[in-house]
């Protein structure tokens, strides 16, 4: 029965619509104004350019001033405090360009609206004014691509010596976490050898994978360096820490790397936050399948004499499971028995 | 030299002079007339513009509203709803690959170039038809066997393919790893392959037709900005889409005949696969070789169609017609050397991210010098707000909120953080979406007359353009802040994330707008549907304009002018000319017709002008008298 009603109520609306345009256009063409160059509704549309820039602009500033805590997530690395700087100055350039032009691009159809009575200026052209404005934006792009590559150029560049290694590796729908153990290398992998057991394929007969230790989070020391060497065992994925500001893509048959400095551990995030749950995360930015936003992983930031004691508190993936041994020399299997 | 170019004419002439009789099949099926071919791709864009939206809503209604109750569409999209009635996470995937890739190859590149490439380039060059009437027949039909594909694979039992609209190996070659790589993937290459043809036997056509095909008088330097745009797009997609074709065909093989040219070290579905060797990274080279002048493709006509909608309804030359011709020629150059912008993180050498860094920087030099010559186009004009010149100032206004956002993306340091978040999804929704979709509709607001013969109506228009232009900046702005705020793209839901668990009430108003902009479009195509039948009859010169296609008939026939076709004697800008009575001067008219309004190096012009009239009208009157 209501369906019934909303349906007659719509055919209603919708031919009350029609009468009124009906009747508009009849109207318009008896009072000629269907001839005229331009009609009132000009002067409508030029106005309604000014309420535009006002009320969406306003709209605008309004938002972005309000919510300026909830979509600026806040830095837990060294160099997205640079990158987030960039990222504020190239807002605060383009914020301007952005501004100036939209008040002009709607001041002026109010302004030079149609006029019967008034000619438009022939103005082809001028040259002056072409290599003003091919050069300004020139000169202001060369400053943002300077700083923007200095910047670049550091984050890329190789990771230091002393850097704690972690390794991730990115299949359908986690990441599954190891760590180099004590020689602070990690083992060969080659994925002929993934089974349930061996998930990321880790070659066992290197002796460098003995003491290599899995982990259900990424475990990192504050202040020191931390190279993540990311691959990928079925599709693309893509590691994205996003209070680290990092991001890079896991590849299958092409490792890949990012290295960073985390300057806050978790408690001072969550006591700077007032949120006592707060967490790191690592989340896939490349599409991967079905359970592309389900990949998720927490980073714990922990002061550098917790790190160490927390890396002698963990087994190595022959301890959890000695299974794992079958198959490989007498010698590797006593060292990792001692270990 | 005049007397030969006259006689081809002529016998141009005799031809056309014959009354057409064209059957059903040969008019408007088979045609080979290029205004039929114009729309028939219109139509066909049209069509798969609902499509595509019609997709957007689907998935905007799971990230606005992920716990409604999607029972109710069920008859639609059967078993894609689940038991609990939610929409499959798998369908979710594919809904935006298959959006992604009908806005971009179906709508905004064959709706858009093909549509207007082929309408436009004859009727403003002063041409009888395209160069190559067959092949360009074939163009269409060639995008209408890839259309039909492509919709088949929306009702296969496995889905269409979902990997994304880049479709980036290994997940789309790889069956275990997403059902849409199956059986929806395969149609999607043998579709793209029919695309790509499409496009090049169009290309092919566009280029030959300008170079060749110009009346007498219609130097480069008196073209209209549309065609120079078409022209350079249609250069555009010849060079490139042979790159995405043998992407394609690459992982053709990869699919299906165990080739490894991106597949290397893989273990899925409990087996290691055999190929090594290749690099997933390769193709994302080929793929945006393609990719990123793919954008200047649906840009560069709406851009075109702009300058012509805006100096005409200004009343007022385009301002710096040389610059925005070198901004173009730059564009379509730099657009071939910036496409690895795309993948600072993909795991490339990060000395060539500094690179391109530096080139796509560059790439915003041309586009600013484009927005600030609309600028001062519009200073000082007279400005007549049809609905065209309202769609075409709101694509300017999108063009600059989108470009600006692209010189963070750009960085690629900045794009560490940004890359692959709604950040990305909000700019090049802005700049080449909406951007692209408004100079297509303006061009079908203002050339709708020329098409039909018939108006649209322009009250429905405003409300159109107010509706839609409101619209696309409540859906596309909040996406910056969802984007800082690091919500990453393709997610079928956010809330198993702390860092992404909020800004559902942001997600449920962009929404909302995105349905209520989709809805809005139905007022076009009541409007055009409309019009076409029952629209006020169009004069030959609704728009008051000089360019070459309104002195044709109102709806010009076979050969686009029954006698000879016009002569050009000026640029097409001529407009609010001083001395000049009316406030605008068709190309046709002789310089030497207007000594009032000549500006001084025009003034010696018409010297040469007049002997080339006196020797073309010799060569006419021999002509008559050879045939009586």
């Amino acid at each position: 029965m209501y369906g019934f009603l909303i349906a007659v109520g719509v055919v209603l609306l919708l031919s009350i619509v029609w009468m009124v345009y009906r009747i508009q256009t009849l109207v318009s063409v008896v009072k000629g104004s269907d001839k005229k160059i331009a009609s009132g509704s000009n002067k409508v549309n030029a106005f309604l350019f000014l309420v535009f820039l006002v009320a969406v602009g306003g709209l605008m500033f309004w938002y972005s001033i309000k919510e300026f805590d909830n979509y600026q997530l806040p830095i837990a690395s060294e160099h997205g405090v640079v990158t987030d700087r960039l990222f504020w100055i190239t807002m605060a350039v383009t914020g301007v360009i952005f501004i100036i032009t939209h008040i002009l691009l709607f001041v002026f159809p109010y302004k030079y609206q149609y006029k019967e009575d008034r000619k438009a200026s022939f103005y082809p052209e001028n040259n002056k004014l072409e290599v003003i404005w091919t050069t300004v934006p020139a000169l202001v792009l060369t400053v943002l691509v300077i700083t923007g590559w200095m910047a670049w150029s550091d984050i890329t560049a190789p990771a230091p010596e002393n850097a704690h290694v972690v390794e991730l590796m990115g299949y359908q729908f986690a990441w599954d976490i190891r760590y180099p153990g004590q020689d602070k290398v990690l083992g060969d992998n080659d994925y002929r050898l993934t089974s349930a057991i061996n998930p990321m394929g880790i070659d066992f007969t290197d002796q460098k994978s003995v003491d290599d230790f899995p982990s259900p989070k990424v475990v990192i020391p504050k202040g020191e360096p931390v190279l993540f060497k990311i691959r990928a065992r079925d599709v693309l994925h893509s590691v994205f820490a996003p209070h680290m500001r990092l991001k890079m893509d896991a590849v299958p048959g092409m490792p890949t790397r990012f290295w960073f400095v985390p300057n806050k551990t978790t408690a001072e995030m969550r006591a700077e936050l007032k949120n006592p749950d707060f967490n790191y995360e690592i989340a896939c930015t490349e599409i991967c399948g079905r359970g592309h936003n389900a990949m998720r992983r927490v980073i714990e930031v922990v002061e550098p004499a917790e790190y160490q004691k927390w890396l002698t508190e963990q087994k190595t993936f022959l301890q959890m499971n000695p299974a794992l041994a079958e198959g490989i020399e007498v010698e590797v299997k006593e060292v990792a028995e001692i270990q | 030299m005049a007397t030969a170019s006259v006689a081809t004419h002529d016998t141009a002439h005799d031809h056309h002079d014959h009354e057409h009789h064209d059957n059903f099949v040969t008019k408007y099926i088979f045609s080979t007339d290029h205004k039929m071919i114009g729309k028939q791709f219109l139509i066909t864009g049209i069509f798969w513009a609902l499509i595509g939206g019609l997709l957007s809503v689907l998935f905007r209604l799971q990230l606005g509203f992920p716990d409604m109750n999607l029972e109710w569409l069920r008859p639609l999209l059967g078993g894609w709803i689940t038991e609990t009635g939610q929409l499959d996470q798998t369908f979710y995937l594919a809904l935006v690959t298959m959006h992604g890739t009908i806005m971009v190859f179906f709508v905004l590149t064959a709706g858009l170039s093909g549509t207007f490439s082929n309408f436009l380039i004859p009727l403003q060059i002063g041409a009888r038809d395209m160069a190559s009437g067959f092949m360009n027949m074939l163009s269409y039909w060639f995008f209408f066997v890839s259309s039909v594909i492509m919709f088949i694979s929306l009702f296969i039992k496995t889905g269409p393919a979902g990997g994304g609209w880049v479709v980036y190996p290994p997940l789309s070659a790889l069956e275990q790893a997403i059902p849409g790589s199956g059986l929806g993937m395969t149609l999607w290459l043998v579709a793209m392959t029919f695309f790509i043809a499409s496009s090049l036997l169009g290309g092919i056509n566009y280029i030959t037709t300008v170079i060749n095909l110009r009346t007498k008088g219609m130097s480069f330097s008196r073209l209209p900005l549309t065609i120079w745009a078409f022209f350079l797009t249609a250069v555009i997609g010849l060079l490139s889409f042979p790159v995405l074709f043998a992407a394609a065909l690459l992982l053709v093989f990869d699919r299906s005949f165990g080739t490894s040219f991106y597949l290397s070290d893989i273990y899925i579905g409990g087996e290691a696969l055999p190929n090594t060797g290749g690099s997933p990274v390769l193709y994302q080279h080929l793929f945006w070789f393609l990719g990123h002048p793919e954008v200047y493709i649906v840009l560069l006509p709406a851009l075109g169609i702009t300058s012509e909608v805006i100096a005409t309804n200004s009343r007022k030359p385009i301002f710096g017609y040389k610059a925005m011709i070198i901004s173009m020629l730059g564009i379509t150059i730099l657009s071939f050397i910036v496409w690895a912008h795309h993948m600072f993180v993909s795991g490339m050498n990060p000395f060539l991210g500094s690179i391109f860094m530096f080139l796509t920087l560059i790439i915003a030099i041309p586009s600013a010098v484009k927005v600030f010559n609309y600028l001062t186009t519009l200073w000082r004009g007279n400005l007549i707000f049809t609905p065209a010149m309202l769609f075409s100032i709101g694509l300017v206004s999108f063009f600059i909120s989108g470009g600006l956002t692209g010189i963070f993306l750009g960085n690629s340091a900045i794009d560490i953080q940004l890359h692959d978040t709604y950040f990305v999804v909000a700019h090049f929704h802005l700049v080449m979406g909406s951007a692209s979709f408004f100079g297509l509709v303006a061009g079908v607001y203002h050339w709708f007359p020329k098409m039909f013969g018939r108006m649209m109506d322009a009250r429905l228009g405003y409300v159109h353009f107010w509706l839609t232009f409101v619209g696309v900046y409540m859906v596309f702005f909040p996406m910056h802040y969802i984007g800082i705020a690091g919500f990453p793209r393709r997610y079928y839901s956010w809330t198993g994330f702390e860092f992404s668990n909020m800004y559902t009430d942001l997600n449920m108003f962009v929404s909302v707008a995105a349905i209520i902009t989709f809805a809005a479009q139905f007022i076009f195509l009541f409007n055009f549907f409309y019009s076409m039948y029952r629209g006020r009859k169009a004069s030959s010169n609704p728009w008051r304009s000089t360019t070459l296609e309104w002195t044709t008939p109102i709806v010009p026939g076979h050969g686009n002018w029954p006698g000879e076709i016009p002569t050009v004697y000026r640029w097409p800008y001529d407009y609010s000319k001083p001395g000049a009575e009316e406030d605008f001067i068709p190309q046709t008219v002789p310089l030497s017709a207007t000594p009032e309004s000549n500006l001084p190096h025009e003034q010696e012009q018409v010297k040469t002008e007049m002997e080339i009239i006196k020797d073309e009208s010799e060569a006419l009157v021999a002509n008559e008298a050879k045939e009586s």
